[in-house]
């Protein structure tokens, strides 16, 4: 479905991206996670043509991402990022209506889309015709998670996409979109530094650093068969204070 | 990308073919009928005056372009066809306009205009030389009698005229012929340096020998006693395809030969300046008095005049303006999409704007002529800066992360910018565009100095008259239209800024 070949990104003299290669398994949810700086948000980001890489390829449905193909190729691509991303001047409605207007659609049928999405995202109907402005930060979230939607793509793309919001926002939404993903079966790939969120949504998890894969299967498989020091140390640091605080309880 | 670039490129050079049409059309619609000028100063206006009057008594059609400036303005504007004759003084065309060819009489000097396809008629009768003058008491108390008495004295204040300060046969050549060691000299509208005079804030003035202020003020005139100043006979400059294109008219400006001796002038000036008789009547009394003719004058009142200036400001302002919105924003994507070429843009706009007003619009004159064209591209490119730089701080300033998500949606440059970056930008686009018109509507007042008319007429009348009536006439309905300017562009936000842009944050 997309695979990634020998992908390198420099920026300034600092590596982004490594001669990385990446199968992305169909209708799963793959997670990328690391430390700042590792390259997870540029792999997300030269997927979707936004980047170009220096090196290596990336074939969407026997298709390479290109200057050339991106256009066409990210009608199948849903693409969210932490804030959101969307355009102040236009309503959560005219956001998510955007792109299928400007493809030429029928009202009616944007229409349609619009109000199947809202009832799948759960996002206030009366709401809709509400600026960017005027919404919460996880109401915001799932206008993009919608306007991402719009054209029923094939793969979505998050961007830290809980990132910006507030824990009880973020848990509730947390569990909205997991529900999303597996009623939707898309393939979803989606970037996090929280080893938590990974685990919750990640059939497979993908962990960075340095532009480089260190290693890549399930939460269960890095904890108790480590690639190396590395991994152990960045899964021991994101275990949660409370977790650490109930062991040293035990230990007394 | 570059299919973007190509369609501002056509849209760019379709503008140009508009705006050019646009400036040329008037020129082609006034092509017939004859023009006479006038400079900044009360004479010359009543002899342009009395020449359209002349005419039109004739049954000829002329139009009469009031005080357009200086004397370089109207010798160009003549050369271009812009204006068909005015009344020019001797002096003036020797030492000044021909003073390369170092002319020694009036048959070398007819033969020099001859070569640039001008005609002269005889003197009209009088001779109106630069004097130097002072107020009669400081005078006496200093024993100045001539110019050469004035190198004892180093520490009076002079003020010239802006002209004379420059001119071939004014201050420069003045100071060295009569070696003399004044410093403090400055330059001064002609007709206010009479005020300054009266206020004992300058010591010392140019003078023309027919101003009527000299008998007004008793003024001492200082003996040319080096013999500096050579003769200013006025007399009519017309251009030889004048003669062809309308004989009655000319035949009708040269009666006027010989027959406005100095007296006359002086009582004219003195009329128009102390008596603040309007020149028109002016004219007509002297047409009545001279030439038994009976000219019909019709006084416009404050009201008819607030019309036609304010039309021919705003004729200015608007399509300047328009122009300049429409090649400005498009000028402001290209400098945000090429940040090389936009450099080269942005300090260009800028430089433009740095060029003094007065000097861009005197610039435009060997271009597009005389009156509203030279006005009208002086105003548009004073317009381009504000809305040039907003329109590129607009689009530069969106958040990487919103262009980002229109370029993740599949959306192609053309419609980003469209569906979603300019609206974005709408609002600080708006406040350039609200910037130009302001500056647009204050400097368009300087248009009526090379005959464009609008608001800023009756302010240049009202310094040459010292009637502060007629400068608030102008001044007043200016500074109106510049908040008005104001007000409809705010109105225009509700239209432009999308609402989104214009909501506050909840919470």
């Amino acid at each position: 479905m997309l695979s990634i070949h020998n992908i390198s990104k420099i920026y300034d003299g600092h590596i982004a991206l490594d001669t990385l290669t990446l199968k992305i398994q169909a209708a799963r949810t793959t997670v990328l996670i690391g430390p700042s700086g590792c390259g997870k948000s540029t792999l997300l980001r030269t997927i979707i043509g936004l980047v170009p890489p220096d090196g290596g390829h990336i074939i969407f449905e026997n298709m390479e991402v290109t200057s050339e193909t991106a256009l066409q190729l990210r009608h199948r691509m849903g693409y969210v990022i932490q804030d959101g991303g969307l355009f102040p001047h236009l309503t959560g409605y005219d956001n998510v209506a955007l792109m299928a207007r400007y493809l030429g659609w029928e009202e009616a049928r944007v229409d349609a889309r619009i109000r199947d999405l809202t009832e799948l995202t759960r996002f206030p109907e009366d709401s809709l015709q509400r600026y960017p402005v005027q919404l919460s930060g996880g109401q915001r979230q799932r206008v993009s998670l919608m306007r991402a939607l719009m054209l029923d793509p094939d793969v979505l793309l998050l961007d830290e996409p809980l990132g910006a919001l507030d824990p009880i926002i973020r848990a509730d939404l947390q569990d909205d979109l997991r529900e999303i993903f597996r009623t939707l079966g898309k393939t979803v790939v989606m970037v996090t530094h929280d080893m938590g969120e990974a685990a919750f949504f990640g059939d497979e998890i993908i962990l960075m650093q340095d532009g480089r894969i260190i290693q890549q299967g399930t939460l269960h498989d890095m904890i108790h068969n480590p690639a190396d020091e590395f991994v152990t140390r960045f899964i021991n640091i994101h275990r949660s204070p409370l977790d650490v605080l109930n062991s040293e309880t035990i230990a007394r | 990308m570059i299919k973007a670039i190509m369609s501002l490129v056509t849209y760019s050079a379709t503008l140009t073919c508009l705006l050019c049409m646009c400036l040329l059309w008037p020129a082609t619609v006034g092509a017939q009928s004859v023009t006479v000028g006038s400079k900044n100063f009360t004479e010359n206006v009543i002899l342009g005056e009395v020449l359209r009057q002349l005419a039109i008594h004739d049954g000829e059609d002329v139009i009469h372009r009031p005080q357009l400036g200086g004397t370089q303005i109207l010798w160009n504007a003549l050369l271009r066809g812009d204006l068909d004759a005015y009344v020019e003084y001797t002096g003036t065309l020797t030492q000044e306009v021909l003073a390369d060819l170092n002319i020694e009489n009036d048959i070398a000097l007819e033969e020099a205009l001859n070569a640039q396809g001008i005609l002269m008629s005889r003197p009209l009768g009088f001779n109106n030389t630069y004097a130097l003058g002072m107020k009669p008491g400081l005078a006496d108390s200093l024993g100045i009698i001539k110019i050469s008495d004035l190198r004892d004295h180093p520490n009076l204040v002079f003020a010239f005229g802006n002209e004379f300060l420059d001119r071939g046969d004014g201050w420069p050549t003045l100071r060295d012929r009569y070696g003399l060691p004044q410093t403090n000299v400055s330059g001064l509208d002609h007709d206010l340096s009479y005020r300054g005079l009266d206020s004992g804030d300058t010591h010392l003035i140019d003078l023309y020998s027919t101003d009527a202020e000299i008998a007004y003020y008793n003024l001492r005139v200082l003996e040319d006693d080096l013999n500096h100043f050579p003769v200013y006979n006025a007399m009519l400059v017309y251009r030889k395809d004048l003669v062809d294109r309308a004989p009655r008219v000319v035949n009708a400006f040269l009666r006027l030969e010989g027959r406005i001796p100095e007296a006359d002038m002086v009582a004219m000036n003195a009329s128009a300046k102390i008596d603040k008789t309007p020149e028109v009547r002016v004219a007509a009394d002297f047409l009545e008095a001279a030439f038994n003719i009976e000219s019909k004058v019709q006084e416009e009142t404050l009201w008819d005049r607030l019309i036609k200036h304010a039309g021919a400001h705003l004729y200015l302002v608007i399509i300047s303006l328009s122009a300049a919105i429409l090649f400005a924003i498009p000028l402001g994507v290209l400098s945000a999409f090429l940040p090389r070429m936009g450099q080269v843009i942005l300090a260009l706009v800028g430089v433009i704007q740095t060029i003094p007003s007065l000097a861009l619009l005197v610039f435009m004159i060997p271009l597009v002529g005389i009156g509203g064209p030279p006005a009208i591209v002086a105003l548009f490119l004073y317009s381009l800066l504000p809305i040039v730089r907003n329109t590129y701080a607009g689009l530069t300033d969106i958040p990487g992360p919103l262009k980002e998500s229109a370029q993740a949606l599949g959306l192609p440059a053309a419609a980003r910018l469209r569906l979603v970056e300019l609206p974005m930008a709408s609002r600080t686009i708006l406040a350039g565009i609200k910037t130009s018109a302001v500056i647009n509507v204050g400097t368009a007042t300087l248009g009526a100095i090379i005959g464009a008319g609008g608001f800023g007429q009756p302010i240049l009348t009202g310094i040459r008259l010292d009637n502060v009536g007629l400068i608030l006439e102008g001044a007043i309905p200016a500074a109106l239209l510049a908040l008005l300017a104001q007000g409809v562009f705010e109105i225009m936000e509700r239209f432009f800024v999308p609402k989104g842009l214009r909501l506050k944050t909840q919470g």
